[in-house]
């Protein structure tokens, strides 16, 4: 069942794999103004009270939309989200912006987090994706992971990792996109 | 001749892409409204020898884990690849990963019109909570069982979620003996029934059925060649009340880690929710015996899980209580409960202070199950009878032991106590304070000769910021304990420049061990920046020998001296 093959040369291989990470990293700055934008994908995930949900759905009326990956083990997770439920309320009357929590808890974590959201009272939506099918097809790696979308249904712009002071910056491009400008 | 082949069909889809892009008036049938999308993630370690704290000597003194995955979507189709990497696999992932170099360990392609979804090649998938089937990865534990073979996913009604597969699972660059046939019901009452539709009651019932084959081995027993397992599930949500229930069982499954017996297995795992606005409490309880549920019977260590049993205890974020005595599910057999509160004290009250104060309180305790052997009383001898793979007079059967679900034996596991308190005290200031007690079956998790360890763990955690951009986190953590490493102490430092830059400093020192050559400290500094959804770091130091666990699953991280790097992107 173990089978060992002997490996080339390590300068064979290194030369292969940046090249690899060449293409991925042309890949990466070329595939980012795609035509048609970019919609949600449409995956099945689930809602706090076990109902099936379809991320397709997520709509918000033309106006601009967050979607955070979080979850209850993620410190910066929590902070990100913690601080921007402290002006949330203003957000949403300033922008119409919704804000849409995906949570990638697994069954470990996953029935601690209606109780956590209710806690903290977030008025945000939260959805569960306990086995990352959501994550996978967004191409999420870590945690924060934070999406916006335009009037349109078109993801816009994401951002991995949270400090604070970044809510800020997704503030401004909230109000961009309410106003109807584009962002780069 | 493999890598060429692999190194040009990416090439190829790249040229692809950047042909699209240029074409955007000409139409073009094919790649019209064709979406590609991806990440890639590379973590590479070097490695400096370092004696005082057990670093492993590594003659290649690096290792190099990278992987990209690439989505492509038109319509009603979708494909996928991800090409991984291990140049060689970093210290700590399974050295089973290095037998090659770089290959496409995971592709496939999806159908969806209606309701209907179909999917060949590979995929991941849970039914319920997992307990009989979850193929997942967890990358940065180096967890991979996706199946490869056919997945049928079909909602004949409002309501009706039906999922069939048939596949082998992941065996690192291989695949597993077994095949796995699975079949999974989902009824979403409230969608169903049109009485139910606006009813404050949800109603939701599930049914699996899994089977794996795996030829018989040789052995002087009759192996089963086809074991069957399934589990019945239901959720009920009412209000600010819930509640959900799971029940697992496998047929009979003699393989290596459970000595060959004849026994079935069967598992529980249930949990009640309460939760209005400014509080939460979550009680849960789960049982397992005889669970694992492999699609090869000789498979050990994390290789090879069908299935997927949930550890019952916090998943502790804080170094010192999170990687020194992290608890990891056993799946032969373990019973145990959790519970969990959340308290907000109002912003504005004498307690709560100008911005409320938020409080977490969890408790869990898991013990063994209480177990019968048929042949002799004590555990090892009666394992080590049941090892030689004969028919014994004492156990005819051969089922091994005798026990129920509610047979709560008195071996303790694992216990944890914790408080947690979050408080911001202006504008520019928040703390956090927690206490954690643990006790840990260090003898049992991690074979050490050893009584349980007893440890008290304090952690202080504030965070500064100063204008709209500028932060200073810091952590102060002490971990008391007579038994194994004795008394550690943590201190971190980060300063944080938004939105591209972070500083961290740390050092962890175990000034409490009982050999004064081991009193050592464990420097690391790491420089983050971020670009939008790419984030690349560079940190140098000690990093301690420990365990790293995500969701109950465990993988060793040993000691070692170097530098390391990581760098993420999605685009």
């Amino acid at each position: 069942m173990n089978e060992t093959v002997p490996l080339p040369p390590l300068k064979t291989t290194m030369r292969q794999v940046f090249t690899l990470l060449a293409i991925a990293l042309i890949a990466s700055t070329t595939l980012q103004a795609q035509d048609g934008g970019r919609k949600i994908p449409a995956v099945e995930i689930k809602a706090l009270n076990g109902a099936s949900f379809n991320t397709g759905s997520i709509e918000n009326d033309g106006n601009p939309i967050i979607i955070s990956f979080w979850a209850t083990w993620c410190s910066p997770c929590k902070r990100e989200l913690n601080t921007i439920a402290e002006d949330f309320v203003d957000w949403q009357d300033e922008t119409g912006v919704k804000l849409v929590a995906i949570s990638i808890d697994d069954a470990r974590n996953m029935h601690k987090v209606k109780p956590y959201v209710d806690g903290q009272s977030w008025e945000y939506e939260v959805y569960l994706d306990p086995n990352a099918d959501f994550k996978r097809a967004m191409n999420v790696n870590n945690v924060p992971h934070t999406f916006l979308i335009d009037g349109d249904g078109n993801i816009v712009w994401q951002h991995n990792s949270y400090q604070p002071g970044d809510e800020h910056e997704l503030y401004e491009l909230v109000e961009k996109l309410a106003a109807g400008e584009s962002i780069n | 001749m493999k890598q060429l082949q692999l190194l040009s069909s990416t090439f190829l889809l790249v040229f692809l892409c950047t042909q699209t892009l240029t074409a955007q008036d000409e139409g073009g049938g094919l790649l019209d409204g064709l979406q590609i999308h991806g990440n890639f993630d590379v973590y590479g370690q070097q490695y400096n020898k370092d004696s005082i704290i057990g670093a492993p000597v590594v003659p290649q003194k690096s290792g190099i884990n990278a992987f990209t995955n690439l989505i492509a979507t038109k319509g009603k189709f979708t494909a996928g690849v991800r090409i991984e990497s291990y140049l060689p696999p970093v210290q700590g992932f399974d050295v089973r990963y290095g037998n090659q170099p770089i290959g496409v360990p995971f592709r496939y392609a999806t159908f969806k019109q209606d309701g209907l979804e179909v999917t060949a090649g590979n995929f991941y998938e849970q039914f319920g909570n997992g307990l009989i089937l979850r193929a997942y990865e967890e990358r940065a534990l180096g967890i991979d069982n996706a199946f490869d073979g056919i997945r049928v996913k079909y909602s004949p009604y409002k309501g009706v979620y039906l999922k069939g597969l048939v596949g082998n699972q992941r065996y690192y660059w291989q695949k597993s003996d077994g095949i796995v046939r699975a079949f999974d019901s989902e009824f979403q009452l409230n969608e169903l029934i049109s009485q139910l539709e606006t009813r404050a009651l949800r109603i939701s019932l599930g049914g699996s059925v899994v089977s794996k084959f795996q030829a018989g081995g040789t052995s002087s027993l009759k192996l089963p060649e086809n074991v069957a397992g399934g589990a019945g599930r239901f959720q009920l949500n009412w209000k600010d009340f819930g509640l959900m229930g799971e029940y697992a069982y496998k047929a009979n499954d003699p393989t290596k880690s459970n000595h060959y017996i004849y026994k079935e297995g069967q598992g529980l795992f249930m949990s009640a929710t309460y939760s209005r606005k400014g509080f939460g409490v979550n009680i849960s309880a789960k049982s397992i015996d005889n669970m694992e549920f492999r699609s090869d019977r000789e498979a050990g260590l994390n290789d090879l899980f069908i299935n997927y049993l949930p550890a019952l205890t916090r998943q502790h974020t804080y170094n010192l209580a999170a990687t020194l005595y992290p608890y990891a599910t056993q799946p032969n057999g373990e019973v145990g409960i959790q519970g969990d509160l959340i308290y907000k004290i109002k912003r504005g009250s004498k307690i709560g202070g100008k911005y409320g104060t938020t409080i977490q309180i969890n408790v869990s305790l898991i013990n063994a199950l209480k177990r019968d052997y048929y042949t002799s009383e004590n555990i090892d001898t009666a394992n080590a009878l049941l090892d030689q793979q004969v028919y014994l007079d004492a156990d005819p059967g051969r089922k091994g032991y005798k026990t129920n679900l509610l047979n709560i034996g008195d071996s303790v596991y694992y216990r944890d106590f914790n408080i947690e308190i979050d408080r911001k005290f202006t504008k520019h200031f928040k703390l956090k304070a927690t206490y954690a007690f643990q006790e840990y079956n260090i003898a049992l998790i991690q074979n050490k000769v050893s009584d349980n360890v007893v440890a008290h763990i304090g952690v202080v955690e504030g965070l500064h910021t100063f204008g709209k951009k500028h932060s200073i986190r810091w952590e102060a953590q002490t971990l008391f304990t007579d038994q194994d490493q004795g008394d550690w102490i943590f201190g971190l430092i980060e300063y944080g420049y938004s939105p591209h830059w972070i500083v961290t400093i740390l050092n962890q020192y175990n000034y409490g061990n009982k050999v004064e050559d081991l009193r050592v400290n464990y420097p690391t500094a790491q420089v983050t920046y971020i670009q939008n959804a790419l984030r690349m770091s560079i940190g140098y130091g000690r990093q301690r020998a420990g365990i790293f666990c995500v969701g109950g699953v465990c993988r060793n991280v040993p000691a070692a001296n170097g530098l390391t790097v990581a760098i993420t992107s999605s685009f």
